[in-house]
C-alpha cells in the first residue's frame, strides 16, 4: 500500500514537533526516517499509524484519506522500541493477538503462528514469556507480531535502539531480508545514518520536524540537498567563511569557489573521506593527532591560520608514509560542497524538496578531481 | 552501605540500632497479637463453640462479612476506573481529586460516622429525598455500607494508579495497532497487568472493610442484630464483661488478618517474579 502525507503539522505546547512536512512511500518500498533525535520523525510515525493526531494535514493510504481511521482500524502493524510485548502473554500468545481480537479461527492462528515463528528465527521459543528472552529475540517476536494480521504497512520506531551493537547489525540484515521476502510497506524511524543507508531503498533525513531530503542512500551521500544534510550523514568538517576572489579561505587553506560572487557569505562542507594530506614539509598544516579506528585512522591537523580540520584514511593507505603527529603536511580537498550562510540552521523554507528544489541545493559543488592523486 | 557488607560486621552501633528496632516492633506489633492469641487458646474451644452458637456473634460476623464484599466489588470496580481517570486523562481538576482521594485515610473515622449523619440522620441534607423513598440510612444496613465504602475508598485506586503509571502505554497502543477495540484492550492487555495492582488494593480494603470500627458504631448505632458488626461485638462484649466471647470473636478476626498478610506476600511474590 502507497503512503502520502502532506502538509502534517504537529505540536506540543510551543513546540512544533512536525513542521509542515509532505512525503510519499510507494508500494512495497521500505524507507528509514533518519535525524537527531527529537527531531520528529517518531512522531510523523505515530501519526502514520494513527496513535497520534496531527493539528492540521493529511496522510492518505493509496490515495485515500485515512485520518479519520481509528489507528486499530488502519490495517498498520507497528514495532516499538521497547518492544511493548504483552508481559503476561507467551511468545505465541503475543503473535496471535492481532488473528485474535480480529476473529481469526484458532487452527489458522496457531498455522500461521508456527509460520512466522518459523520466519523469525523463532521456532522453541512459543511457549516462553518474553522475559524469558534475549533482547533480539523479544524484537523479533515484536516484528513476528505486527506481520501476524498482514498488515498493509509496518512501522517500525526506532526497532533496533535498545539492543547492543552487534545484535543491531543481526537484525538489520534480518529486517532487509525479511523485508526482500514480505514485501510490505515499510517505514523505520533510526537516529544512526549507517543503520538507515545499510538497510532502506529511500532515506528521508528529517530535521527541527522538516524534511531536509528524500532520496537514495547513494544519492544523499553525493548530493546532500542542505547544509545540515552534508554535515550529518558521513562526518565532514564545516567552516564558515566568505568568497574572495574566485577561492574561500580556511586559514592558509584555500579552495576554489569559482562562479561564486566576491565576498558571499559560505558554508563549506569537507567530508573527512574527501581530502588527501600527505607529509610536506614545505605544507600548510601540522599534525596534532592521529587516532586508530580498527581499519581507518583518523588524523587531526591544525591549519596555519589556527583552524581544526580532520580527516580519514584506510589503514594502509600510501598517503600515511611518514605522517606522524607534529609533522608538517600538505592539503587538498577532492570535494567541497559551499551552501548559504546558515541554510543549515533551518532557515530553509523546505517542505516538500520536489516543490523547491533549487533552494535546497548547494549553490556550488566542487569536486577536485585535477587535483586527485 | 553497611546493610550489603552481611550481618557478620555489624559495629556495635548498628547492633544497638538493630536491637532498638527490633524491640520497637516487638512492643508495638508482635506482643499485642501474641496476647492476644495466647489468652485466647488458653480458653480452650468452650467460649469459641458458644460463640458459633451465638445468633449475635454470627450475625455480626455475616454482617461485616457482607460490608466487606461489598466494598471490595465496589471500591475495587471504582478504583480501576477512578485509576484510570487520574493516570491517563489530563483534566483540571485532576490535583484536587488526588488529593481528595486520599481524605479517608486522614480523616478519623468517628468523624466520617458524625458526617454522615448530618448528611442522612434526622434533620440531615438529604433526609427529605430519604423519606420520599422510604429509605432509612443511619442506624440501618445502608449506613454502614456508605461508612465502609468511605472509609475503604482509597486503597485500590492507589494500588492500582500506581501501577498503571509504571506499566505505561505501550502494550496497550500495540494492542489498539493489531485491531484490538477498546475494550479487548482492557480485558486482553490492561486488566492482566494490574491484576497484581489490584490484588493488593483488594486485600487492604478487605483488612480495613473487618477491622472498621468507629465509623459503623456512630452511623449505625450498634443495634445488636442489625447493625452490630464482629467489631462492635468485641465492643459490647468487652463492656458487658464477656471476654471469653470478645476473645473469640477477636481470634476468628485475627487469623483472617494473618490470611490476608500471607496473600499480601504471595502477591509480593507473584510480581516480583514475573519482572
Amino acid at each position: 500500500m502507497g503512503i502520502r502525507v502532506s502538509n502534517l503539522i504537529k505540536r506540543f505546547g510551543d513546540f512544533v514537533a512536525v513542521d509542515n512536512v509532505s512525503l510519499t512511500v510507494g508500494r512495497g518500498e521500505l524507507v528509514a526516517f533518519v535525524g537527531p533525535s527529537g527531531s520528529g520523525k517518531s512522531t510523523i510515525l505515530r501519526i502514520i499509524a494513527g496513535l497520534e493526531s496531527a493539528d492540521s494535514g493529511s496522510v492518505y493510504f493509496n490515495g485515500e484519506p485515512a485520518d479519520h481511521l481509528h489507528a486499530s482500524a488502519r490495517g498498520v502493524g507497528f514495532v516499538f522500541q521497547h518492544y511493548a510485548l504483552f508481559r503476561h502473554m507467551t511468545v505465541a500468545a503475543n503473535v496471535a493477538f492481532g488473528l485474535r481480537v480480529q476473529g481469526v479461527a484458532r487452527p489458522e492462528r496457531e498455522r500461521r503462528v508456527g509460520d512466522l515463528l518459523d520466519l523469525m528465527g523463532l521456532q522453541g521459543l512459543g511457549q516462553r514469556y518474553p522475559s524469558q528472552l534475549s533482547g533480539g529475540q523479544r524484537q523479533r517476536v515484536a516484528l513476528a507480531r505486527a506481520l501476524a494480521p498482514q498488515p498493509k504497512v509496518l512501522l517500525l520506531d526506532e526497532p533496533f535502539g535498545a539492543v547492543d551493537a552487534k545484535v543491531r547489525e543481526e537484525l538489520r540484515h534480518w529486517l532487509r531480508k525479511l523485508h526482500d521476502e514480505v514485501r510490505v510497506t515499510s517505514i523505520f524511524v533510526t537516529h544512526d545514518q549507517e543503520e538507515a543507508f545499510s538497510v532502506a531503498d529511500r532515506v528521508m533525513v528529517i530535521q527541527r520536524g522538516r524534511l531536509e531530503q528524500s532520496g537514495r542512500p547513494d544519492e544523499i551521500l553525493d548530493t546532500p540537498a542542505t547544509e545540515f544534510v552534508a554535515r550529518f550523514i558521513g562526518e565532514a568538517n564545516v567552516y564558515e567563511t566568505t568568497v574572495h576572489e574566485g577561492c574561500a579561505a580556511v586559514g592558509r587553506l584555500r579552495v576554489a569557489a569559482a562562479g561564486l560572487a566576491e565576498a558571499t557569505a559560505v558554508s563549506l562542507v569537507i567530508r573527512f573521506y574527501d581530502l588527501k594530506f600527505w607529509r610536506d614539509d614545505e605544507g600548510i598544516a601540522t599534525v596534532v593527532r592521529m587516532t586508530t579506528l580498527g581499519d581507518r585512522v583518523k588524523v587531526e591537523a591544525l591549519i596555519d591560520g589556527g583552524v581544526r580540520i580532520f580527516s580519514q584514511f584506510p589503514r594502509r593507505s600510501s598517503l600515511l608514509h611518514g605522517m606522524e603527529s607534529g609533522c608538517r603536511i600538505h592539503i587538498v580537498p577532492t570535494l567541497t560542497r559551499f551552501y548559504p550562510r546558515g541554510a543549515g540552521g533551518g532557515s530553509v523554507p523546505a517542505a516538500d524538496p520536489a516543490q523547491t528544489p533549487e533552494k535546497a541545493r548547494p549553490i556550488l559543488e566542487y569536486p577536485a578531481n585535477s587535483t586527485a592523486f | 552501605m553497611a546493610r550489603l557488607e552481611g550481618a557478620r560486621s555489624l559495629s556495635p552501633g548498628q547492633c544497638a540500632v538493630v536491637l532498638t528496632v527490633c524491640a520497637y516492633i516487638g512492643l508495638v506489633l508482635v506482643l499485642p497479637i501474641v496476647a492476644l492469641v495466647s489468652r485466647a487458646v488458653a480458653q480452650g474451644p468452650a467460649p469459641l463453640l458458644a460463640a458459633a452458637g451465638d445468633p449475635a456473634a454470627r450475625g455480626g460476623l455475616v454482617l461485616t462479612l457482607v460490608l466487606a464484599a461489598i466494598a471490595v466489588l465496589a471500591n475495587g470496580i471504582a478504583g480501576v476506573v477512578g485509576a484510570l481517570v487520574m493516570v491517563r486523562q489530563r483534566f483540571l481538576a485532576r490535583r484536587v481529586l488526588d488529593a481528595l482521594v486520599d481524605m479517608p485515610l486522614a480523616v478519623s473515622p468517628v468523624m466520617t460516622g458524625l458526617a454522615f449523619l448530618l448528611v442522612f440522620g434526622r434533620g440531615g441534607w438529604l433526609e427529605p429525598a430519604l423519606g420520599l423513598l422510604h429509605l432509612k440510612v443511619t442506624f440501618a444496613f445502608p449506613g454502614l455500607v456508605l461508612a465502609t465504602l468511605f472509609v475503604t475508598f482509597p486503597f485500590t485506586l492507589r494500588e492500582v494508579a500506581y501501577v498503571l503509571a509504571e506499566l505505561g502505554t505501550d502494550e496497550e497502543q500495540a494492542a489498539v495497532t493489531l485491531g484490538a477495540s477498546a475494550w479487548q484492550t482492557f480485558w486482553l492487555i490492561t486488566l492482566p497487568n494490574i491484576r497484581f495492582g489490584l490484588g493488593n488494593g483488594i486485600v487492604l480494603t478487605l483488612a480495613r472493610a473487618l477491622g472498621e470500627f468507629g465509623a459503623v458504631l456512630v452511623i449505625g448505632g450498634a443495634i445488636s442484630g442489625k447493625t452490630q458488626t464482629a467489631t462492635i461485638f468485641i465492643y459490647n462484649a468487652v463492656e458487658e464483661r464477656q471476654e471469653p466471647a470478645a476473645y473469640a470473636m477477636a481470634l476468628v478476626l485475627a487469623f483472617a488478618s494473618i490470611a490476608l498478610l500471607v496473600v499480601i506476600e504471595w502477591l509480593k511474590r507473584r510480581r516480583s517474579a514475573e519482572n
